[in-house]
């Protein structure tokens, strides 16, 4: 039993953690890609921005004396998200829209992404330092929630965190609103219009402007929700999301860029398989060495690629799905 | 401005780069003078290094449209066949039974790559489709714990009885060659593999493969010391320390030194720019050219698109790991945690712009601007912020805390500026390329 509960606690609840964010980032990454057709780089940057924003917020609210039985992070979050889509919105002005503007091919976007993205990393360091912080500012605890599995015949307890459980929640409620919006609203099926031809879209009477507003407050906000998630679970520091942003491409991609679902499916793919590679198989299978003939007993490490090769783990997928299938497990550049 | 002259659509791209080319003369005469001429020394011999490097880039991306965001892996690869070449001999691991575990590891890695192979032409005997498939997954996966097994016992060994493989002790320059050979094998892998995807994906399958490059670089000790580093390296040239042992004074020793190591750079760019200019301009240059602006109509040429721009990316990565080798060389030392992709492969993909992509004398002056910018504007961005805590702590509100390393960050910002404003106001470069009429 204890073994069944190592797995739980280092393979289901930690996978399930890495690929909520990884989905959250790779949603933003596939919509920006379907509207406007480029690969959007900065959007890791966007996640650090909006967990410094979130963080700025719950600084300002502490100082007031404001406290609450979750982390005040979680509560200044729909205030944060707003602000972040407006900032991701004034970026788009800024930088993006003139180049559409003038036809730039989607390449020439993309660098101007780098730009962006170095700009916002620069910008982070000179305001808030390189140090790593805290995102628990009026300084309550973490909260891990332990569930006595006693009765099952477990001599260890299932643990998980407060930010995990408000990160599971969270990334449900936002998966089942995109949906929603998706599916039922005019302006979702606007953009899945716009994303499957952007042409006929338009000359349909789409109003294409207000489209790529959308995109970008969900995808501003999106990323706001993740970066704090991330912020809140970890802790907070300037390349908190530089270092994720390829495995959230990887994400995207394998789901099949454009396509939202494939997104949500292509992060927690990705997150189980960087968690289930390096797991090391000896804790769960030890029981065996029991019924094992002498001499074969299971080496003490048997996970399948070193802990340190964990990212490339992401790297692999995704040039292999890029090789052998670049449209991704979905098929086809639609939502 | 000359009101006489007669309106023009652009200036003269000749007089324009003397111009800045005399500019960029008085820019660096003005900061040797005011760093001093040691220090500018070491200033040149970088950009210059980087100047290389991004001319492997536009030879890529000038010539040929090929998006490589792989050039962080190149000049690791480069900085490490450096070490490998021409790091003093470690008696130790030769002595030991190090090389006879490496030997039955490089087995296992044939074995497995016989294997691999094997599967791949497993329809020559009637297995196809999913069966073939599944049977090269398989192949790949008992080949990679074929190899792990040998692999990791001879590791293990090697970092506990001699800390790792250490070089063969020959002249550096061969390291160079070395670097720029082993970069030219890597990049024909991954050309083989990656050119025929769409720009987008291309960047990203290259930033990935750029980032696996540099988790093995980093974490196999046994033959780079990981993130131990390994120094000192030799250099080509005289260091400063001969000259100091011959009685020169130590201040007078560096500047010797360094520019020493300039001449002899600055004579490996020399022949690579004319060689690398000369092609441009030859037949092969403008195939190059006709295969970028339009790869259908030059395949309908007969031209083999594929092969072609397989060739103009193993060229441009052998220039990158050539530079990359220059670099780990004149530090005198390698750290592969040393390395990120802001100051690797970004801040070469802005040389590029900023200078012109496609013109090699715009790329120059492109790059050694934008390394003296990428360099002083950490000491500017530190005065501009002691002048601001000045007057901060004068108003109340306390000194800024932590100055140095937030100076430093502002190099990282200038650059995500100059790279949003020029794709926004000068897109073609400083001296963009010379295209159709233009040319003559």
């Amino acid at each position: 039993m204890d073994e069944l509960i190592f797995f739980i606690n280092r393979v289901l609840i930690s996978g399930t953690v890495l690929g909520s964010i990884y989905a959250l980032g790779a949603i933003g990454v596939t919509l920006v890609f379907g509207i406007l057709r480029f690969a959007h780089f900065a959007h890791g940057d966007m996640m650090t921005m909006g967990a410094f924003t979130a963080f700025v917020l719950a600084s300002a609210f502490a100082a007031m004396g404001f406290s609450a039985p979750v982390p005040i992070a979680f509560i200044v979050l729909p205030l944060a998200m707003a602000i972040t889509a407006l900032l991701a919105l004034g970026i788009d002005k800024g930088f993006y829209a003139p180049l559409r503007d003038r036809g730039a091919k989607p390449v020439t976007l993309l660098i101007a992404s780098i730009g962006v993205t170095l700009m916002i990393q620069g910008l982070i360091r000179l305001i808030f330092g390189s140090s790593t912080r805290q995102m628990y500012v009026a300084g309550e605890a973490k909260d891990i929630f332990r569930i006595d599995m006693s009765w099952a015949g477990g001599t260890r307890p299932i643990s998980i965190t407060e930010p995990q459980v408000l990160m599971f929640a969270v990334t449900f409620l936002a998966v089942l609103a995109l949906h929603f919006f998706l599916t039922r609203s005019r302006l979702g099926k606007a953009m899945r219009a716009m994303a499957d031809n952007a042409a006929l879209a338009q000359v349909s009477g789409i109003n294409t402007q207000l489209v790529v507003v959308v995109t970008w407050v969900i995808a501003g906000s999106l990323a706001c929700l993740a970066g704090t998630m991330l912020a809140l679970d970890v802790a907070l520091m300037p390349d908190l999301a530089f270092n994720i942003v390829l495995p959230i491409f990887a994400a995207a991609i394998v789901g099949g860029l454009g396509h939202a679902y494939g997104a949500i499916v292509g992060g927690f793919l990705i997150a189980f398989a960087e968690t289930l590679a390096v797991f090391n198989w000896t804790a769960v299978l030890r029981p065996l060495n029991t019924i094992l003939p002498e001499g074969w007993a299971l080496p003490p490490n048997l996970a399948l690629v070193p802990t340190e090769y964990k990212l490339t783990v992401a790297f692999i997928i995704l040039v292999v799905t890029l090789l052998v299938r670049p449209t991704g497990i979905f098929k086809g550049a639609s939502t | 401005m000359n009101a006489v002259a007669a309106p023009r659509k652009e200036p003269n791209p000749v007089r324009r780069a003397v111009l800045l080319f005399a500019a960029m003369f008085v820019l660096v005469v003005g900061l040797g003078y005011v760093q001093g001429t040691a220090s500018i020394g070491l200033l040149l011999v970088q950009a210059f290094a980087y100047a290389l490097i991004a001319l492997g880039l536009n030879i890529q991306w000038g010539y040929g449209g090929l998006f490589n965001f792989a050039i962080m892996g190149f000049l690791m690869v480069g900085g490490a066949s450096v070490v490998f070449v021409s790091f003093p001999v470690n008696m130790s691991f030769w002595n030991s039974d190090g090389p006879l575990l490496l030997g039955r590891a490089l087995i296992a890695f044939l074995i497995g790559v016989a294997l691999v192979f094997a599967a791949r032409r497993a329809d020559r005997i009637g297995i196809r489709g999913r069966w073939k498939t599944a049977l090269t997954v398989l192949a790949w996966f008992v080949a990679y714990i074929i190899y792990r097994s040998q692999i990791d016992p001879a590791a293990a060994y090697i970092e506990a009885n001699a800390g790792f493989v250490g070089g063969l002790g020959l002249h550096p320059v061969l390291g160079w060659v070395f670097g720029g050979l082993l970069a030219a094998l890597i990049a024909w892998w991954m050309g083989r593999i990656c050119l025929g995807l769409r720009t987008d994906y291309l960047a990203i399958a290259t930033i990935g493969i750029s980032e696996i490059l540099r988790a093995l670089i980093k974490n196999m000790d046994w033959l780079t010391r990981g993130t131990a580093a390994v120094a000192p390296l030799p250099w080509p040239t005289p260091i400063p320390q001969d000259f100091q042992a011959n009685g020169v004074p130590i201040a007078e020793s560096f500047i010797y030194a360094r520019f020493g190591f300039l001449a002899l750079l600055i004579a490996v760019l020399a022949v690579v720019f004319v060689l690398v200019q000369r092609a441009y301009g030859g037949p092969w240059g403008r195939m190059m050219r006709a295969i970028r602006d339009n790869h259908i109509a030059a395949a309908s040429m007969g031209k083999n698109v594929t092969g072609r721009q397989i060739e103009l990316f193993v060229l441009g990565s052998v220039l990158m790991g050539v530079g990359g080798a220059i670099l780990v060389t004149f530090n005198q030392i390698f750290d592969p945690s040393g390395y990120q992709p802001i100051n690797h492969t970004f801040l070469v993909w802005v040389m590029v712009i900023v200078g012109g992509a496609g013109n090699n004398w715009g790329v120059l002056i492109g790059a050694l601007l934008i390394y003296i910018v990428w360099v002083i504007s950490d000491p500017i961005a530190q005065l501009l912020f002691q002048g601001l805590s000045g007057w901060t702590s004068a108003i109340g509100w306390g000194a800024i805390p932590e100055i140095d390393s937030r100076a430093l960050q502002m190099r990282v910002f200038v650059l995500g500026a100059v790279i949003a404003l020029a794709l926004r106001f000068a897109p073609r470069g400083l001296i963009p390329e010379r295209t159709g009429e233009a040319r003559r």
